[in-house]
Formats: C-alpha cells, sequence, structure tokens
C-alpha cells in the first residue's frame, strides 16, 4: 500500500529574514501539528528550531501559525485544520522571530507587567482568610478569565497590536481584568491608570479575534470592554 | 500589517464577523466624512438664491446621483448600527451573542437600503 504524505511548508529563518521550506511527511491517524514538526526535526532536519514543553495544552510554548492561524500545536489535529493534507507552519504575528518557529516572547510577558498583571495583596490581606464566595459577580468575572496559558495566539491574532506595537494586548489586559475582580487586590487604582493609557484598554477596536482564536475559548475582548468601562467610571469621577 | 508579516506568510488571523464590522464601519465612516463638505456646500447654495438652489436640486435627480444618495444612505445606516453595536460593546455587560449583533446592524442598513430603494422607485 502506498503511503500518505502531508505536504508541508515550514518557514525557516531568523530576525533577518526567511522563506518556506518543503518537506514530505508520513501522515498518520491522530496526528497533532506539533507532531509533524517534531519528525521534520528528528528525521529530515534536525537544525529546524520550534519550542514547545508539555505537549498537552498547559504550559503555551507551542503556538505557530498554522495554513495563515494561529493555533496551540500540541492540540491540532492536522486532520481537523489540513483535510487535503497540504499544511503550512509559521512563527506567530506580531512578535519578534528568534530563529524558524520560535518567536522572542519578551514584549509580550512585558506587557503583562506593564499592566499591572500580577497580584498585590492589599495591606493586612494576610492576617486572615478572604472570603470569595463563589457566586460573586467579581469572582465569576475573574473565572471567566483565569485559566489563561499565555500562549500569545490573542496577541498574534490581534489587528491592533499589528497596528499599534506598543498595545498591551488581549492576554495582559485579560491578565488585568481578572485582577480588577480579586477583591484581595490593593494595587486597583495603579492597574486601572496603566491599562487606561493610550496603548491600553481603550486602543481595542472589538474585532474580537482574540476571541475567536483563543485555544481555550477565553474572551479577552469581554475583558477588555469591562476595563474599558471602569476607566470610562474612573475618568468621569476624577479618580484617574 | 507589518512588513515582515508579509515576507513571512504570518497574517494577522481575519476573516470573521467581527472583523467585517470593522472593516464597514471604518470604510463607511471615512465615506461619510468626505461627503459632509459636498452636503454643506449643496446647503450653502440656498444663500445664493431659489434659482441657485432649484438648478442643483434638479440637477441632483439625475439616476446617477440618485443612485449615490441611495448608497450614501445605506452607508449612514450601516454606521449609525456599527456605532449602536459599539457603544453596547462598551458600556453594556458583555453579551455572548455578538455575531447576531453583527448581523442585526447588517438588517438595519439593508433595511433603510430597501426602503429608500421602494421610496425612490415610487
Amino acid at each position: 500500500m502506498k503511503e500518505t504524505t502531508l505536504a508541508m511548508s515550514v518557514w525557516r529563518g531568523d530576525a533577518a529574514g526567511g522563506a518556506f521550506r518543503d518537506y514530505r511527511v508520513p501522515a498518520r491517524p491522530g496526528q497533532t501539528v506539533l507532531d509533524v514538526v517534531t519528525w521534520i526535526q528528528r528525521h529530515i532536519d534536525p537544525g529546524l528550531s520550534y519550542r514547545y514543553a508539555c505537549r498537552v495544552g498547559m504550559c503555551g510554548t507551542c503556538a505557530m501559525t498554522v495554513n495563515g492561524k494561529p493555533r496551540w500545536t500540541c492540540r491540532t489535529l492536522v486532520g481537523t485544520v489540513a483535510p487535503d493534507l497540504r499544511l503550512s507552519v509559521a512563527p506567530l504575528a506580531n512578535l519578534p522571530v528568534v530563529k524558524d518557529l520560535a518567536c522572542d516572547m519578551t514584549q509580550f510577558f512585558d506587557k503583562w507587567r506593564r499592566a499591572e498583571g500580577r497580584f498585590q495583596a492589599a495591606p493586612g490581606s494576610a492576617a486572615d482568610f478572604a472570603v470569595v464566595p463563589p457566586e460573586s459577580a467579581a469572582r465569576q468575572a475573574a473565572d471567566a478569565g483565569i485559566e489563561c496559558i499565555g500562549c500569545a495566539v490573542c496577541y498574534a491574532a490581534c489587528d491592533v497590536v499589528s497596528w499599534n506595537p506598543a498595545y498591551l494586548g488581549p492576554a495582559a489586559l485579560n491578565r488585568a481584568w481578572t485582577l480588577v475582580n480579586d477583591v484581595r487586590d490593593g494595587a486597583q487604582a495603579a492597574r486601572l491608570a496603566a491599562v487606561a493609557g493610550d496603548a491600553g484598554c481603550h486602543a481595542c477596536h472589538s474585532h474580537q479575534s482574540c476571541r475567536e482564536h483563543c485555544p481555550k475559548q477565553l474572551n479577552p475582548t469581554a475583558a477588555i470592554a469591562g476595563l474599558k468601562r471602569l476607566a470610562t467610571l474612573a475618568a468621569l469621577k476624577g479618580e484617574i | 500589517m507589518t512588513a515582515g508579516a508579509a515576507r513571512t506568510g504570518r497574517w494577522p488571523a481575519r476573516g470573521h464577523a467581527g472583523f467585517w464590522a470593522f472593516v464597514v464601519h471604518r470604510i463607511s465612516g471615512v465615506a461619510l466624512a468626505l461627503f459632509l463638505p459636498a452636503h454643506f456646500w449643496a446647503l450653502s447654495q440656498a444663500i445664493r438664491g431659489e434659482a441657485a438652489l432649484d438648478g442643483f436640486l434638479r440637477w441632483t435627480d439625475r439616476p446617477l446621483v440618485k443612485a449615490a444618495e441611495w448608497v450614501l444612505v445605506v452607508l449612514l445606516a450601516a454606521h449609525l448600527a456599527g456605532g449602536l453595536r459599539l457603544l453596547a460593546i462598551e458600556f453594556l455587560p458583555w453579551y455572548d451573542a455578538q455575531k447576531t449583533f453583527v448581523a442585526l446592524g447588517a438588517g438595519f442598513a439593508l433595511l433603510v437600503g430597501l426602503a429608500m430603494a421602494l421610496n425612490l422607485a415610487g
């Protein structure tokens, strides 16, 4: 029986530039895009660079552009995205390339920091257990965005990031929104000021590409809309 | 679109309802902004006397101008509906039925377009 093969087109290059290179890879049932990239590295081209760790959709390191769309490659089945057995794999958009399929994530995580994306306990809050009712509105709002794995798929999908490189992006703003809804946090004013600037929540055009592509089915656009409402209210009250 | 994206074939992911709603909103907005000076010029003909205004209004009765007016009204309806949709996203609690909102906006623009076409034909 003749073996079925995938027609792969993989971007090779570095920060200076590059091009797609073609490979033929044996098709297997249940194959993920990450499996195919790994097969190329192990059997054809050991110089192919890419990044992954957990292979089960938890770590957020293996995102790439697959047939033009940003995806988590470890949980993307070839059969689902390439029924015609033709597949292109490129590094994520909106991020500098280190080499081949690996991007430099520095700016992505710097923006989490700039959006005050870390928990800062309110003074005295460690004295006793905080009671956060699971059914409270704030807890539900935080729950909706808390499962982010930091894969940068939303960041790569975002038109506003490509137009305005300073824009904090969907992931950092989503993180800020989960903390805004954390009743134990004591840095709310600073956080709201951090996300309300020119490169913050108000820059969002609500295209909802982040929501369309998030592999965890989170909705950063809704989180950003929440920040817009709070920031507007705070500005009207003269708080920021 | 950055030059890098074009070079590597890494396109931001588009082609969904929210993106097309943005495209329609932007194009209609720019077209309406360009039309406004022409609109004010037309109104200013009234200052130059009845004959000047009537002469201009007779010119607008031509089929091609009527068709252009129709396009303009549809753009205005689309821009109005799109703007209401954005206000709803930004100031009302989130609704998951976003594609329904886009469809409602498009439906409203179509409705206004058809009503205007009926009016022109009648």
